[in-house]
């Protein structure tokens, strides 16, 4: 029979892979049956974002998961997710570019610099970018482990940036990206918590109480 | 319900109609939703009957007009127009209707009257989107839009009632609402219940919502963008396929010949 590693790797790993296509799949699928409504282009841009936000919520959430529930073998499967995040970014600027920009240069160069929710969504798709290139065991070795683990905070700043970029982008009914901007919230404010939590109040020696 | 002998007008665009089911089902009508599909699902047992419509302020023959009045008065016509949405997507509508013209001659206007004020109904019952809160969709009830006199008394300024040839389904304003083609969509404020004559300009919903964004005149104008997206080009719903690329968006939407003298001096990025 398999052994716990085995299974993770052959069984386990597979599984999210394929669950995580899902949404892709249905998108192809959408759009192979003519169902992606009146306006296609911006139903893929909407749909592939929002599973942007979706990945990074739940890369995100594996820390705190696993802090609360002591279950550290969460650990193994946040690689994934975070290269899912990326991998929906990758779609979500490619629909971006191609189908609503047509890849005129000028343009987008002009959109990025011009306009702020497309300013704080397209720094928030380079930022993944060096993540993605690191993530990799050889890359963790090579940049040690605190350098990677302090170059991989910038996922907190990616979060931030999509969140806003849905933010702005809305007309006037905020609730959708609200309900992100809490997620979100709780996620980072967990940390934030835990820290405080794990580090005991060191008086300085000599300090007067 | 079919209307019978709208007559055709010289004021209609050549161009290709929007799919009915296009246009009946991707609609900005948020006191149904947000969505573009939540009219279509929210507004099917919206009660367009009995219907009246309050003509107030600046008029000698203020009145409270019952809905068949409309249809009993005046001569209706079909006016294929192109619709642009400030969203940045256009469509092809043949809309039925009369020119609102048509309507303020008959109610006399005073020499006061320099606007008109156009309103929704208000009835969170009906209309879930307005129901209030702190999660509601973020605009001030009921819609309220409005237009200078001389807009409202061109000849191409129109209340619709109806659409490809039938009364106007409820998610496209039913059963009265208007269209100024050469503005973006969110002027031609649907199923209205009150026109008020004024002396000064309306406060309008979406100024109020977003006043650096949506300006009383929101003519379409590829040169003034919306603060944050570009409106020099359009996406045409249901013609252009996945790959084909935007399309250039003209100076009032197209009816510049008709349209531009009403605007001449002034400056168009400040009356925006």
């Amino acid at each position: 029979m398999f052994d716990r590693n085995q299974q993770i790797r052959w069984v386990i790993k597979p599984a999210i892979f394929m669950l995580a296509l899902i949404p892709l799949a249905i998108l192809i699928y959408r759009a192979l049956t003519n169902d992606l409504g009146a306006n296609p282009i911006e139903t893929i841009n909407r749909y592939t974002g929002d599973w942007v936000l979706r990945f990074l919520m739940l890369t995100l959430a594996v820390t705190p998961l696993r802090r609360l529930t002591g279950w550290n073998g969460l650990l193994r499967y946040r690689r994934m997710l975070g290269l899912f995040a990326f991998f929906y970014a990758c779609l979500h600027f490619l629909s971006y570019a191609w189908l609503d920009q047509y890849f005129v240069l000028a343009d987008i160069i002009k959109d990025v610099i011009k306009r702020p929710y497309i300013t704080v969504g397209f720094a928030s798709f380079l930022m993944l970018i060096p993540l993605a290139l690191t993530s990799t065991n050889a890359m963790i070795r090579r940049l040690g482990a605190k350098r990677w683990q302090q170059l991989h905070r910038l996922v907190y700043l990616i979060g931030i940036g999509g969140v806003v970029h849905f933010l702005w982008l809305v007309k006037s009914d905020i609730r959708e990206p609200l309900v992100y901007g809490v997620v979100l919230a709780l996620l980072l404010g967990f940390r934030l918590w835990d820290r405080r939590r794990r580090t005991p109040d060191v008086i300085p020696s000599g300090a007067v109480r | 319900q079919k209307i019978p002998n709208a007559r055709k007008s010289p004021l209609s665009t050549g161009e290709k109609p929007t799919s009915v089911q296009d246009i009946t089902s991707y609609n900005n009508f948020y006191e149904f939703g947000t969505d573009k599909k939540d009219p279509a699902r929210n507004a099917q047992n919206f009660r367009t009957f009995p219907w009246s419509v309050a003509i107030e302020g600046e008029v000698k023959k203020p009145a409270v007009y019952p809905f068949e009045d409309f249809l009993k008065h005046f001569p209706l016509e079909e006016r294929i127009y192109r619709l642009r949405c400030v969203e940045a997507w256009s469509m092809v509508v043949p809309w039925v209707g009369f020119p609102l013209r048509d309507l303020i001659r008959r109610l006399e206007p005073t020499s006061r009257a320099k606007y008109v004020e156009f309103t929704t109904l208000h009835d969170p019952e009906q209309m879930p989107g307005q129901k209030p809160g702190l999660f509601g969709a973020g605009l001030d009830w009921p819609y309220v839009e409005g237009l200078r006199l001389d807009e409202a008394m061109h000849p191409l300024t129109i209340l619709a009632v109806g659409l490809y040839g039938e009364m106007l389904p409820n998610q496209n304003g039913a059963p009265i609402r208007l269209v100024v083609p050469w503005k973006y969509g969110f002027k031609s404020i649907k199923s209205i219940v009150k026109i008020r004559f004024v002396e000064k300009q309306p406060l309008t919903t979406w100024m109020k919502a977003g006043p650096s964004e949506y300006g009383f005149y929101s003519n379409v104008n590829p040169t003034v963008d919306h603060p944050r997206w570009s409106q020099a080009a359009e996406r045409r719903i249901g013609e252009d396929s996945l790959f084909s690329p935007k399309r250039k968006t003209l100076m009032f939407n197209g009816y510049a010949e008709q349209v531009a003298s009403l605007y001449t001096g002034m400056d168009l990025k400040k009356f925006f």
